[in-house]
């Protein structure tokens, strides 16, 4: 136990502690330890109730069950290792090192910083509106995680012991109604911010919420027109028939709608409150918005429902633009093996991955739109390209051109172009001082 | 101020490239992708704190005070007030007494820097007119109170024992207090006797 009373502040000797934590070899040796306990209870489990958890997987329900709880896990640590990879990449995106004491390269950062939340102190302003000061938190963190019921995983798995011709899927919830059900639960998203800039009894906080719902509200619109242009070429609302075809076809979404991709990114940077469109937050200028009020472990929450959101939006995008789990030269559609199946979920997490990597770089390259430019861009901007395209995919559809790459791209062209001509001629804002100002009527003081 | 003095200035219109924002991101992202994958850069920007420390600029840097010694090993302070007027932060407070020495009239009994309230910006050492209160590049303070943070004579003495190899006083000549007020240039030379 060192003297914690009459320590030496010169001393620089590192603890044993301190080279523990730092060395990688323990940080891997921990974790590859971890994997091994895990694969020999794996092991365990499928030696002793191997009939039950046969049954568990071969149906639809239990099948359900066991990918909720692996696609939570994974979230939770995807969203650890993306806060690591979003303080490293700022650092090094700005010539620093960023975090790298907390053990070898800083992976157990995350950790430390999950224990600081844990034992912050949790504050309730007083006046504050109690159950829905607390409620709020967890609708942001509940809503930001249930899009992930309808993301088609992995396609379909035939297991070894099932009949012939059977299979199961690997989405939690197949529903016929899949991407509807995705818009819907991004628009419950908005509901705990407000909640929370109003609960807080603090004006700044309310104008935050405010600020908030006018920004997910307004760029729910041309994401919802982007989601119809996908669906009319599709012609199907199961995003699992949508990654099939692009699987099928090798033909990824981004070739066919590359404009409808970018609105689509666009969109979901501004429904996760991502720079450059986080003005909710505003950490820099604005007082901190809707979550001003709140600490330790409810701020958290907040916190990991922005990048739960980051995550559901990319899994969204891989699925109907960047085909899925597809591809090519590896597992196709008719792959229904459980290893083919295992690959197909690796693939679509790795470009998840790369897409929270775009998300972050994108962070760190742009600054922050003023609020007046956010809403030209979503109304004056992408809605009137976004109503373009879905007039453009329409007529592609009424001619049976929808897969046709030329024609797509070509119509592309046709809505950028004007947008772009559009843009040349249109005033440019009004900012700054101006010459032709009226004159200000100045009253005489008493003095004069 | 007249109206002619006022310069409007416009902002530069923006060209349709601009307007859609998409190649300037694209140009951005060009700009932090180079840095990010520049180690070079970065290693040789960044200095690993505790375990390295960066070269300080030993003569201008202002950290921790201290107050100096003159060639006897007394503290060179004559309690004249001038730093404690100049604190812009009024983080001294001094105590004046009868010098015992014949070549001054004050000495400071007490000499109070509240290291917490000073915002180091060196009035205090441009003030002292015998020099004798200086700031070191010393910057690591630590305490576990305020009021261990409020350093006495004896703690600014012992910062000039611990820094003077490091940073000499900047004038020592400067001994004749009372009798030429250092103004003389033969005992502000180092060798001239008192």
């Amino acid at each position: 136990m060192p003297d914690i009373m009459n320590f030496d502040p010169n001393d620089k000797t590192p603890t044993i502690v301190d080279r523990l934590i730092r060395a990688p070899g323990v940080i891997i040796g921990v974790a590859v330890l971890l994997g091994v306990v895990l694969a020999v209870v794996l092991v365990a489990v499928w030696m002793l109730w191997g009939d039950a958890v046969r049954a568990l997987l071969g149906s639809q329900l239990g099948l359900s069950i066991v990918i909720i709880a692996v696609t939570i896990g994974l979230m939770f640590s995807v969203i650890a290792t993306s806060i690591l990879f979003e303080r490293k990449i700022a650092a090094f995106i700005q010539d620093r090192k960023g975090p790298n004491r907390g053990g070898f390269w800083g992976v157990i950062q995350p950790m430390a910083d999950g224990l600081k939340f844990l034992l912050k102190e949790e504050f309730t302003p007083a006046r504050a509106d109690r159950p829905l000061f607390i409620l709020a938190p967890c609708i942001a963190f509940i809503a930001a995680f249930i899009g992930f019921a309808i993301i088609p995983w992995a396609g379909e798995i035939h297991w070894p012991w099932m009949a012939e011709g059977e299979t199961v899927t690997t989405q939690v919830a197949s529903l016929d109604m899949g991407i509807l059900y995705i818009i819907a639960v991004g628009g419950f998203g908005v509901y705990g911010v407000v909640l929370a800039g109003w609960a807080s009894n603090n004006k700044y906080s309310f104008f935050g919420g405010m600020r908030a719902a006018a920004q997910m509200i307004s760029y729910e619109v041309p994401m919802g027109l982007v989601l119809v242009v996908v669906l009319l070429a599709a012609g199907t609302l199961r995003p699992e028939l949508i990654v099939n075809q692009q699987a099928e076809t090798g033909i990824w979404n981004v070739f066919l709608h590359p404009l409808a991709f970018v609105l689509l990114t666009i969109c979901a940077f501004a429904e996760a409150n991502r720079t450059p469109f986080d003005l909710v937050e505003a950490e820099q200028e604005l007082v901190g918005g809707f979550h001003t009020e709140y600490s330790s472990m409810k701020f958290a929450m907040f916190f990991l429902g922005e990048y739960a959101h980051i995550i559901t939006g990319s899994a969204l995008i891989v699925a109907l633009f960047l085909g899925g789990w597809h591809v090519w030269f590896l597992p196709n559609v008719d792959d229904t093996v459980w290893w083919a199946a295992l690959i197909k979920f690796a693939v679509y997490w790795v470009k998840i991955i790369l897409f929270i990597v775009f998300y972050i770089v994108i962070r760190w390259t742009l600054p922050r739109f003023r609020f007046d430019q956010l809403m030209k861009l979503a109304w004056k901007g992408l809605i009137p390209m976004g109503l373009g395209l879905v007039v453009a995919t329409g007529v592609l559809v009424a001619l049976g051109w929808q897969r046709n790459v030329p024609a797509n791209l070509i119509a592309n062209a046709i809505v950028l172009g004007i947008s772009l001509w559009y843009a040349s001629r249109s005033p440019s804002p009004v900012t700054g001082r101006q010459d032709n100002l009226p004159e200000i009527e100045v009253r005489p003081s008493a003095t004069t | 101020m007249r109206d002619e003095d006022i310069k409007v200035l416009e902002a530069p219109k923006l060209t349709a490239a601009e307007r859609l924002f998409m190649p300037q991101i694209i140009d951005g992202m060009r700009c932090t992708l180079w840095h990010m994958f520049n180690t070079k850069i970065r290693n040789n920007m960044v200095t690993q704190y505790p375990e390295r420390k960066r070269e300080l600029r030993v003569e201008t840097y202002r950290g921790v005070h201290r107050l100096n010694k003159d060639a006897d090993g007394r503290v060179a302070c004559v309690a004249c007030f001038m730093c404690s007027t100049a604190c812009p932060a009024h983080c001294i407070h001094i105590e004046a007494g009868e010098s015992p020495w014949p070549d001054r009239e004050k000495y400071p009994v007490k000499f109070d820097i509240d290291e917490l309230r000073c915002i180091y910006c060196g009035m205090c050492e441009e003030a002292c007119p015998v020099d004798a209160i200086e700031l070191t590049p010393h910057f690591e303070l630590v305490g576990r109170s305020r009021q261990e943070m409020i350093f006495d004579k004896e703690k600014l003495l012992s910062v000039y024992e611990e820094t003077k190899e490091l940073k000499p006083r900047k004038n020592p000549a400067v001994t004749d207090y009372g009798l030429t007020g250092g103004q003389s240039k033969e005992v502000a030379r180092p060798t001239a006797e008192p």
